[in-house]
C-alpha cells in the first residue's frame, strides 16, 4: 500500500511539472504539441504556474506534496489514510473548482473577483496533465480509505469503488444535472417553475382520450404500450428460445442460436426499413394480399403495429441472450431433486424451474421495456402518427419548436416511468436467494420438459425464426438490386461500389468509397469502448454484489442510471455539459466512446450481478484466505465463472456501439462520423439502397467481431457429467 | 522451497473486547480470549451465536467495528484477508469448479508467485498428507463430499498458515465419515502442530477434538475452559443446559468456607467448590451419569425416590426418578440387573459432575 502511495504521488508530481496542462487541440497523441513545449496552450502545470500568468495552478501543488508527507507515518497510524483522504479529496475540490472558475473568457464566477480580482487569462479543457492528477487524487483517497479499514481494508475495492464513482458522476450525473436544470430555467437561464408545470401538465402527454374512442392518446400512454408490450412479449419468446436451445432436442437448434444473434447486430432503423418493404403501400407482403386476397393496401403498419414488430425482432434475441444464461446456470441436481421427491415434470417445471427464472426474467423484461422506452430509430421511421417520448424529445430539440426545456421535461418524464420499471420489478423478486452455483461441485442432468410445453415451444419460436429469416433476406438481397423499395429487382454492385470503393494506385491503395471514413471510426471507437463497458461494467457488478458499504443503494442508483436516460437525451446532455471547460470533449472521438461506456455498463452490471448471485461467495472468500488480493481473486477466479455474462457484455456494448443512432447523431463530427450517422443521413436522402448495402456490410463485421469474442473469451468449463454422453444414447 | 513458505510455527490469537455489528445488530459483543499456539479451540454455541463471525474476524473477511485483534502478537485489526496468515476451511470447502484438484490446492503457492512446479509438488505433498492421491485431474464435481473436503484441507494447509480456521467442518458428511474425519482433524493438527480455531455447534464434536472450548450465547462469550471444565463445572444455565444432559436441582448453601461451600441438596449435603456463590438457595448441576442407582440403601447419604421410566440402551440404562427434591434423569452403567419401574431407588452423588451454577 505504500508502494502505491508512493508511485501516485510521484505520478501525480510528474505531472504537474511536465505534462501539458490543458487539452491538445490536435489530440495528444499527435505528438505535434512538443515542437511549440512549453508555449501558452502546452506548458504543464509548474510552466503555467511560472510563466504563463497563471498562478492558481500553483494551488494545486500542495495537495500533492500532502500525498507525500502521509508517507511519513506508518500504515497502522490512523494519521496516514486521514492525510492520505484529505489530500485527494482537497486536490479534487481544488482542481475542479479553479477548472469551472476560470474559463475561455477568464473568470466565469464573477462573484469571485472581489476575492482574487479580475482575471483575463483563458483556461481551456483539462488534458492528460490534468486528468492524471485527479486520477492520482482519486487513487489517494481510496488508499487512504482503505487504510483506514474501510471496505474491509480492501484497497482494490476501495479504489474501484470511489474511481466509478467519480466517473459516473461526471459522465451520467453531471451532464444530466446539467441538462435537467433547463426544465426549470426560462431561455435566459432565470427559474421559471410556471413554466415547468405547464409543459409537464401538457394535453398531449397525458392525453387517454383513444380509450373512449378518441382519435388519439398522449405520448405517455402510446410509451409505456409499447414498453409493456415490447418488454413482455421479447421476454416470453427469449425464454421460449432459450429453452427449446438447452432443454429440447431440436435438430438446428444451435443455428437457432446463431438466427437470433441476427437481429441484435443490426442497426435498428434497418429492420424498420425491410418491414417496409414487407409490408408498406408497396410492399411485397402487400401485394401478394392484393392479388391474392383482394385486401387494398393500407397504412397499417405505419403507427403501433409497425413499430412493436420492429422492436420485437430486435429485442428477442437480447432476450435470448439474458434468458440463456440463467437457463443455463439453473443447477440439474435442483431439478433432480424435486422429480426423486415424486413431482411430475410439469410440476418440477413450475415449482423448481420456473422459480429460478424469475430474476432472468425480471431482468429481460426491464431490458426490453427500457430499450423500447428508448428506441428511437423504429418510432423515427415507422411511428407515423404514433408518437413516443424518444422521438417527442428529438424533435423538440431538432425539430422547429427547439425547445430544450420541454425536451428536458420529457425526460423527466421518462425517468420517472422507466425507475417505476426498476421498483416493480424489485417488488416482484423479493429477496429470495438464487445461489445455485457453489463451491460443492455440481453434476447431474437437466429434466426433460413436459411435451405439451414443447410443442408451445415449437410453435412460437419456428415461425419467429422464419420471419426473421425473411426480414434478413430482404436487407441482403436489398442491397444488390437498384431500388427494392419500387420493386425495381434488376442485380446490381452499384450501392457497395459506392459505399466502398478501393482504388489502387501508384502510391497504394485509396480508399475511395464514401463510408470509409465512418466505417473505420465506427470500428475503432467500438473496439474501443467495448472492453471498457466490459471491465466498468463487471467491476461495479462485483462491487455490488460481493460488497456492503455506506451508501451502496446511492451507487447502485447512480450505476444503472444512464440506462434509464433516452439515448436522445444523454446526446443532447453530453452536447450541454462538455461543450465548455473544464471537461471540454464535443467534437473528438473521446466523447463517443464515454458516451457508449456508461451508457451500455449497465448492461454489463446486470448480467455480472446475476451471474454472480449464483457464485457461490465463499469461493471469493477462499481465495482472499489463500492469499490472493481481491484483483487476483477477480482475475483467477471471478472471471472464469463469469465467462458466458463476459461474452455477453462485449457483444452487447460493441454491438451496441455499432448501432446506436440516438445519442451518437449528436455528437458526431465531421472528423468522427459513426456509421449510423452516415446512414441515416443516406435515408433521409431517400438513398434506401445504399443504406442497406451498408447495414449489411456492418452486419457482417459485428458477426465477425461477435465470433472473435467467442473464441477470445471461450466457454465456462464446469464439469456437468454425463451430459454428452446421455445426450448421445437419447437422454431419458 | 522458497522463502515465503519457511516454516513460521503456529501462531496466537487474540481478541480484546472485540464487537462487530451489522447495522444496528451485534453479531459479536465485546468478546475476549486468547488462543494459545499449538492448540485447537472450538467456537461452540448454538445456531446464530456469532460463532461464524468470530472465526471470519479472525480470516479477515470481516472487520471488526471496535476492539483489537492479534495473531502472533500483532495487531492485524484492520489488515485485509490476503494479509493475514491465516487459511480458512468453509462450510461449503469453496473449491474452484472451474479447477481440477491439484489446480485447487497449488492455488495459493500460484497466486504467491512461486514457480508451477514448485506450487504443483507442494500441492501433491499436500494432497498425500490428507490421504488423497491420483485425484489430480479431477474435477471439484466429480469427487464425494468427503473427498472435496480433504481437498479443502489440502488447500487450506499449502499456505502452512500461522492459524487455521474450519467452520463447521463435518456438517455436510454423512455421519460415518463424520468421527473419523473429526480424528483425522486432531491428528494433523497434533502432528503439524497447528493453531486450528474450529466452529461446531455440536458439543460432542467440541469435547471429542478441542483443548479448550469457548462456548456462545447471543454473540457473547459464556464459558470458556478446558472441555472437562466445561461439561463438568458449567458457569451457568445456558452452558450446564447446553454442553449436554444435565439435572439442575434447586439446593442451598449453607456455609462458605475459602473456596469451599457447603451445599445441602436434599437429605444430603456435599463440599463444592463455592465459585462466588453465597448462603442462601441456589442451583446445582448433576449429569445423569454422576448419581448411581442402588436397589438398597447405601452406606452415606443417599436420596430415595421411586423409579418412573427406564429404558435399555444396549451399552447403558436410562432412567427418570421421582425424588423429592425434583424429577431426576440417570444413566446407569449395570444393565445386568435392570431395576424395575415402580420400585424404589436410592442415588448416591459422586465426585465429579456435580457443581454449583452461579445465578447469573
Ligand atoms: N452479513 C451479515 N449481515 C447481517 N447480519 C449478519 C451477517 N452475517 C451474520 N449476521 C447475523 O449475525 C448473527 C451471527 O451470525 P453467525 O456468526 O453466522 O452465527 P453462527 O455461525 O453462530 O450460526 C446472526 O444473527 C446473523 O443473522
Ligand atoms: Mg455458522
Amino acid at each position: 500500500m505504500r508502494k502505491l502511495v508512493a508511485g501516485w504521488s510521484a505520478a501525480a508530481l510528474t505531472a504537474f511539472l511536465f505534462l501539458p496542462w490543458q487539452a491538445i487541440e490536435d489530440g495528444f497523441f499527435g505528438f505535434g504539441w512538443i515542437q511549440d513545449y512549453p508555449d501558452d496552450r502546452t506548458a504543464s502545470a509548474l510552466f503555467y504556474g511560472l510563466a504563463f500568468d497563471r498562478p492558481w495552478l500553483w494551488g494545486v501543488l500542495p495537495f500533492v506534496a500532502l500525498g507525500v508527507l502521509a508517507l511519513a507515518f506508518p500504515r497502522e497510524d490512523r494519521r496516514f489514510g486521514q492525510t492520505l483522504v484529505f489530500a485527494g479529496l482537497g486536490g479534487l475540490g481544488y482542481t475542479f473548482l479553479q477548472g469551472f472558475a476560470i474559463g475561455i473568457t477568464g473568470l466565469q464566477w464573477t462573484w469571485l473577483a472581489p476575492l482574487i480580482g479580475e482575471v483575463e487569462t483563458s483556461q481551456y479543457g483539462f488534458g492528460w496533465g490534468a486528468t492524471i492528477i485527479l486520477f492520482a487524487f482519486l487513487m489517494m483517497v481510496s488508499l487512504g480509505v482503505a487504510a483506514l479499514g474501510y471496505f474491509r481494508g480492501d484497497a482494490f475495492i476501495a479504489g474501484s469503488v470511489i474511481v466509478s464513482t467519480a466517473l459516473i458522476l461526471a459522465f451520467v450525473f453531471f451532464p444530466i444535472a446539467t441538462m435537467l436544470a433547463g426544465a426549470v430555467t426560462d431561455e435566459h437561464g432565470n427559474l421559471a417553475f410556471d413554466l415547468f408545470w405547464r409543459r409537464f401538465f401538457a394535453d398531449d402527454i397525458w392525453e387517454l382520450n383513444c380509450l373512449v374512442g378518441g382519435p388519439r392518446c398522449g405520448v405517455v400512454f402510446n410509451t409505456v404500450l409499447l414498453g409493456v408490450l415490447t418488454g413482455a412479449l421479447s421476454t416470453l419468446m427469449g425464454l421460449a428460445f432459450a429453452l427449446v436451445v438447452v432443454r429440447t432436442g431440436l435438430p438446428w437448434r444451435k443455428g437457432l442460436r446463431a438466427l437470433t444473434i441476427l437481429p441484435i447486430i443490426t442497426p435498428p432503423f434497418v429492420i424498420s426499413l425491410a418491414i417496409i418493404v414487407l409490408f408498406g403501400r408497396t410492399g411485397i407482403v402487400t401485394w401478394f394480399l392484393e392479388v391474392a386476397f383482394g385486401i387494398p393496401p393500407s397504412r397499417w403498419i405505419y403507427g403501433l403495429p409497425g413499430v412493436l414488430i420492429s422492436q420485437l425482432l430486435s429485442q428477442i434475441p437480447v432476450a435470448f441472450l439474458v434468458m440463456i444464461g440463467v437457463v443455463e446456470a439453473i443447477s440439474p441436481s435442483l431439478e433432480e431433486a424435486s422429480q426423486t421427491l415424486g413431482a411430475s415434470r410439469w410440476q418440477t417445471f413450475r415449482t423448481v424451474t420456473w422459480p429460478l427464472l424469475r430474476p432472468g426474467l425480471a431482468a429481460a423484461f426491464l431490458l426490453g421495456f427500457v430499450e423500447s422506452l428508448a428506441d428511437f430509430g423504429n418510432p423515427l421511421v415507422l411511428g407515423g402518427n404514433f408518437d413516443v417520448l424518444s422521438t417527442k424529445i428529438f424533435f423538440a430539440i431538432v425539430g422547429a419548436q427547439h425547445d430544450p426545456g420541454r425536451a428536458a421535461v420529457l425526460a423527466i418524464l421518462l425517468l420517472i416511468m422507466t425507475l417505476g420499471a426498476f421498483w416493480i420489478q424489485m417488488r416482484w423478486l423479493g429477496k429470495q436467494s438464487y445461489v445455485t452455483v457453489t463451491g460443492k461441485g455440481d453434476s447431474g442432468l437437466s429434466a426433460e420438459l413436459p411435451r405439451k410445453l414443447k410443442r408451445i415451444l415449437y410453435w412460437t419460436t419456428i415461425p419467429w425464426a422464419a420471419f426473421t429469416l425473411i426480414t434478413y433476406a430482404i436487407v441482403i438481397f436489398g442491397g444488390f438490386v437498384r431500388d427494392i423499395g419500387r420493386f425495381d429487382l434488376e442485380f446490381t454492385w452499384r450501392h457497395y461500389l459506392d459505399a466502398f470503393r478501393v482504388e489502387l494506385t501508384e502510391r497504394g491503395m485509396f480508399f475511395s468509397g464514401s463510408a470509409w471514413d465512418s466505417l473505420i471510426t465506427t470500428i475503432q471507437v467500438s473496439a474501443i469502448s467495448a472492453p471498457l463497458t466490459g471491465i466498468m461494467g463487471l467491476l461495479v457488478a462485483y462491487i455490488l454484489a460481493r460488497t456492503k458499504f455506506a451508501g451502496q443503494r446511492t451507487f447502485e442508483f447512480l450505476t444503472m442510471l444512464s440506462f434509464a436516460i433516452p439515448g436522445t437525451v444523454v446526446g443532447v446532455s453530453y452536447i450541454v455539459a462538455f461543450n465548455v471547460p473544464p471537461l471540454e470533449l464535443t467534437g473528438t472521438g473521446l466523447i463517443l466512446v464515454i458516451c457508449f461506456v456508461f451508457r451500455n455498463m449497465p448492461v454489463g452490471v446486470r448480467a455480472g450481478m446475476a451471474a454472480l448471485s449464483q457464485i457461490d461467495k465463499s469461493l471469493d472468500e477462499a481465495s482472499l484466505t489463500l492469499g490472493a488480493r481481491t484483483a487476483t481473486t477477480v482475475r483467477r477466479v471471478v472471471m472464469p465463472l463469469l465467462r458466458p455474462a463476459i461474452v455477453a457484455t462485449l457483444v452487447f456494448s460493441f454491438v451496441h456501439a455499432m448501432t446506436a443512432v440516438s445519442a451518437v447523431i449528436f455528437l458526431v463530427s465531421a472528423r468522427h462520423n459513426m456509421a449510423t450517422a452516415y446512414i441515416v443521413g443516406r435515408v433521409e436522402a431517400g438513398e434506401f439502397a445504399l443504406a442497406i448495402a451498408y447495414s449489411t456490410v456492418l452486419i457482417g463485421v459485428m458477426a465477425l467481431a461477435i465470433v472473435i469474442i467467442q473464441l477470445g473469451v471461450g466457454r465456462r468449463q464446469l464439469g456437468r457429467r454425463g451430459q454428452q454422453t446421455a445426450a448421445a444414447l437419447g437422454g431419458h | 522451497m522458497t522463502k515465503s513458505t519457511t516454516k513460521k510455527g503456529p501462531a496466537s490469537v487474540e481478541f480484546r473486547n472485540v464487537t462487530k455489528r451489522y447495522g444496528t445488530v451485534a453479531a459479536v459483543s465485546d468478546v475476549s480470549f486468547t488462543i494459545e499456539p499449538g492448540t485447537l479451540v472450538t467456537l461452540l454455541g448454538p445456531s446464530g451465536c456469532g460463532k461464524t463471525t468470530t472465526l471470519r474476524l479472525i480470516a479477515g473477511l470481516e472487520i471488526a467495528t471496535e476492539g483489537q485483534i492479534k495473531i502472533a502478537g500483532e495487531d492485524v485489526t484492520n489488515l485485509s484477508a490476503a494479509d493475514r496468515d491465516v487459511s480458512m476451511v468453509f462450510q461449503s470447502y469453496a473449491l474452484f469448479p472451474h479447477m481440477n484438484v491439484l489446480d485447487n490446492v497449488a492455488y495459493g503457492p500460484t497466486v504467491a508467485g512461486q514457480k508451477k512446479s514448485d506450487a504443483y509438488d507442494l500441492a501433491r505433498q499436500k494432497l498425500a498428507l490428507v490421504g488423497l492421491k491420483d485425484y489430480d485431474l479431477r474435477l471439484p464435481s466429480e469427487l464425494s463430499g468427503g473427498q472435496q473436503q480433504r481437498v479443502a484441507v489440502a488447500r487450506a494447509l499449502t499456505m502452512e498458515p500461522q492459524v487455521l480456521l474450519f467452520d463447521e467442518p463435518l456438517s455436510n458428511l454423512d455421519a460415518k465419515l463424520r468421527r473419523r474425519v473429526r480424528e483425522d482433524i486432531r491428528d494433523l493438527q497434533r502432528d503439524l502442530n497447528l493453531t486450528v480455531a474450529y466452529v461446531t455447534h455440536d458439543q460432542q464434536e467440541a469435547l471429542a477434538v478441542s483443548d479448550r472450548v469457548i462456548v456462545m450465547s447471543n454473540a457473547r462469550i459464556a464459558q470458556m475452559g478446558a472441555p472437562r471444565e466445561l461439561y463438568e463445572a458449567p458457569a451457568s444455565l445456558f452452558v450446564a443446559d447446553f454442553m449436554g444432559d444435565s439435572n439442575l436441582i434447586d439446593a442451598t448453601v449453607e456455609r462458605v468456607s475459602g473456596d469451599q461451600a457447603l451445599v445441602k441438596i436434599g437429605v444430603t449435603s456435599l463440599e463444592l467448590p463455592s465459585r462466588g456463590t453465597k448462603t442462601g438457595p441456589c442451583k446445582v448441576s448433576i449429569r445423569p451419569e454422576s448419581l448411581s442407582v442402588t436397589a438398597s440403601a447405601p452406606q452415606g447419604p443417599a436420596i430415595p425416590g421411586t423409579i418412573r421410566k427406564a429404558a435399555y440402551l444396549g451399552t447403558h440404562m436410562e432412567y427418570t426418578l421421582a425424588a423429592e427434591i425434583g424429577e431426576l434423569f440417570v444413566v446407569d452403567r449395570d444393565v445386568a440387573n435392570p431395576k424395575p419401574v415402580g420400585s424404589t431407588a436410592y442415588l448416591a452423588l459422586a465426585r465429579t459432575g456435580v457443581s454449583l451454577v452461579p445465578s447469573v
